[in-house]
């Protein structure tokens, strides 16, 4: 998924070009119907008018976005004001979601560059270790990270009986634990890019670095950390993506008061108090932001791809 | 252990990033060990520790819980072998097209179409597949979970396959066929066997992301139909209890041994 997969890759030939339209067709047909419709059809929700057991009336309406952006009192008949709950939902899945890319770069760029550096028949071992976890169900993971924290958990009960801690951290239910939550989902999104960018990087320009008396850390800031960028730009992009709009850390590690869009949207679509045009409006303002970000970086990768060759 | 003696003058190697590495491996690892050993306690308390047992291994399949976990299990196995088998063979026919199938228009677009369940956030999936169903009138069941699923493993399963049909030069089907095989002969005789390792790859991880996903499952299941995470969450809302450790261990297992399949495939042909 990093640089070169966005332009579909290269090497093709054309063997099978006259049935290429059949070869195609079956996943055109599935993904158009059972992806791009849903979508289109939930922006046509977004502006329908909600019905009060969950479900929509088709009457033309934007409420849902109005609900979301302004504050128009309890009977709706006061001037509007802006609506600041639904926007601090976002802003605190955007900053928590940001913490969790920054603790998985500060994490992954060093075990990313540790694993491209060992020997080449070794790093594929260090990759699938590093990949393992991820491939176990988010739920199971998410949940094991709860037991693993919790106040009577294993975490806490090590640190009392070595004696640095009198009485339990309380790490459950606080933006910590959704961070951590969020960097143990989509570590492994970090790492193989930069891990693919470094494995690249042509070493001799480090030497010729050091050869000039730049220290080890100028020759890692300097010369690089401007090589691998576009792996950790892809990296930061797809930790912090998926993290925006995740439900389960939020949900099992952060506790009532640390609510995301995520929780947000999955509460509108929830028995009969649901409001389902609400839910899909908040869904197609958090798809437009993360459909923005991507295009940010498919065009700064196709730069980068530019400049390269 | 030469290597970290001479680290100060070896330029490629910085102080610390081993360390670095090594808790990383812990944090990743720590949780899941914790989960696996604690499934194997005896106590009716999830707390204390009171010797190893089977106990909640056999409350699993046998317990007050069992015929609900036993469904679960069912269907999730089911709509995963049948979801990833449908996508894994929608994949390979889409790989084929994009990879040997020349440049033409539609090419940029279609990858687009293909990679999308991977651009949008999953619970915009989610949201988009329930709204879909709904305004077709499309009754809510093991169904709609099986189609959802089969649309988003598409990607899971094309990544694999295409990079390993890019991998292999078309010299082998241009031979075959300058001795008079045809397109399909070519195709079923001399790119499939080809292309094996990465379609089981491919399979294996649609398989995976199918076995796991909670989130689109939650929001397309009907009432009364549960797979294994769904009706996991359900148990773990109600606080996390011994079988459920116990459950998460075999279901880890599943996971990690299919990974590890999926690895030494792809490790074990040398064929570029």
């Amino acid at each position: 998924m990093a640089a070169g997969a966005a332009s579909g890759g290269s090497a093709t030939t054309d063997t099978y070009k006259e049935s290429r339209t059949w070869l195609l067709m079956p996943a055109w047909l599935t993904l158009s119907i059972l992806v791009l419709a849903p979508v289109s059809m939930m922006l046509v929700y977004s502006f329908l008018t909600k019905e009060f057991r969950g479900g929509v009336i088709w009457e033309f309406s934007l409420a849902a976005y109005d609900q979301f952006f302004f504050d128009r009192g309890l009977f709706g008949d006061e001037a509007p004001k802006i609506e600041w709950t639904y926007i601090l939902i976002f802003w605190r899945s955007i900053w928590q979601a940001g913490a969790a890319t920054l603790l998985s770069l500060a994490i992954g760029f060093p075990t990313a560059y540790f694993i491209a550096t060992r020997p080449e028949h070794s790093r594929p071992l260090w990759v699938f270790l590093i990949t393992i976890p991820y491939w176990v169900n988010l739920l199971i993971r998410t949940v094991s990270m709860k037991f693993l924290l919790r106040d009577q958990g294993p975490f806490n009960d090590l640190l009392i009986s070595i004696g640095l801690i009198d009485s339990p951290l309380h790490i459950v239910n606080t933006n910590f634990a959704v961070q951590l939550g969020l960097f143990y989902s989509y570590l492994p999104f970090m790492v193989l890019p930069i891990y693919a960018a470094v494995e690249r990087y042509n070493f001799s320009l480090s030497e010729a670095a050091a050869d000039l008396y730049a220290s080890k850390w100028v020759t890692l800031r300097r010369i690089l950390l401007p090589a691998v960028k576009p792996g950790v730009i892809a990296g930061c992009i797809l930790v912090f993506v998926p993290s925006m709009g995740s439900f389960l850390a939020p949900d099992l590690l952060g506790g009532a008061k640390n609510f995301m869009i995520g929780s947000l949207i999955e509460e509108q679509f929830k028995g009969n108090a649901g409001n389902w045009p609400f839910g899909a409006a908040a869904s197609m303002i958090l798809m437009t932001m993360v459909l923005i970000l991507l295009l940010i970086y498919a065009r700064q990768q196709a730069r980068a791809e530019k400049t390269e060759g | 252990m030469a290597a970290a003696k001479s680290t100060r003058f070896d330029i490629k190697s910085y102080r610390g990033f081993k360390s670095i590495t090594l808790l990383c491996l812990f944090i990743l690892y720590a949780p899941l060990v914790v989960v696996t050993i604690y499934s194997f306690n005896a106590s009716n308390s999830i707390t204390t520790w009171e010797g190893a047992s089977f106990h909640w291994y056999a409350d699993v399949f046998t317990g007050p819980e069992s015929e609900k976990f036993k469904s679960a299990a069912f269907n999730s196995f089911v709509i995963a072998i049948v979801a990833a088998t449908l996508a894994t063979t929608i994949a390979t026919l889409a790989a084929t097209g994009m990879v040997r199938g020349g440049k033409f228009r539609l090419r940029a677009l279609s990858f687009g179409l293909i990679s999308l369940p991977l651009m949008v956030p999953e619970i915009v999936t989610a949201v988009a597949t329930l709204i879909f169903f709904n305004s077709i009138g499309f009754d809510r069941g093991t169904m709609t979970i099986l189609l959802a699923h089969t649309a988003f493993c598409i990607p899971f399963a094309y990544l694999p396959i295409s990079a390993r049909m890019q991998g292999i030069e078309d010299s082998y089907e241009q031979a075959a066929m300058d001795l008079y095989a045809t397109k399909r002969q070519a195709f079923t005789k001399i790119l499939l066997p080809l292309m094996m390792p990465g379609i089981i790859s491919g399979f294996i991880l649609a398989f995976i992301v199918s076995l796991d996903d909670f989130i689109i499952t939650n929001f397309v299941k009907g009432a009364g139909v549960e797979t294994l995470p769904t009706a996991i969450f359900g148990s773990v809302k109600q606080g996390i209890k011994p079988n459920i450790m116990a459950i998460s261990t075999m279901l880890l297992g599943v996971s990690v041994l299919m990974v590890t399949i999926s690895y030494l495939v792809s490790k074990s042909d040398n064929t570029k």
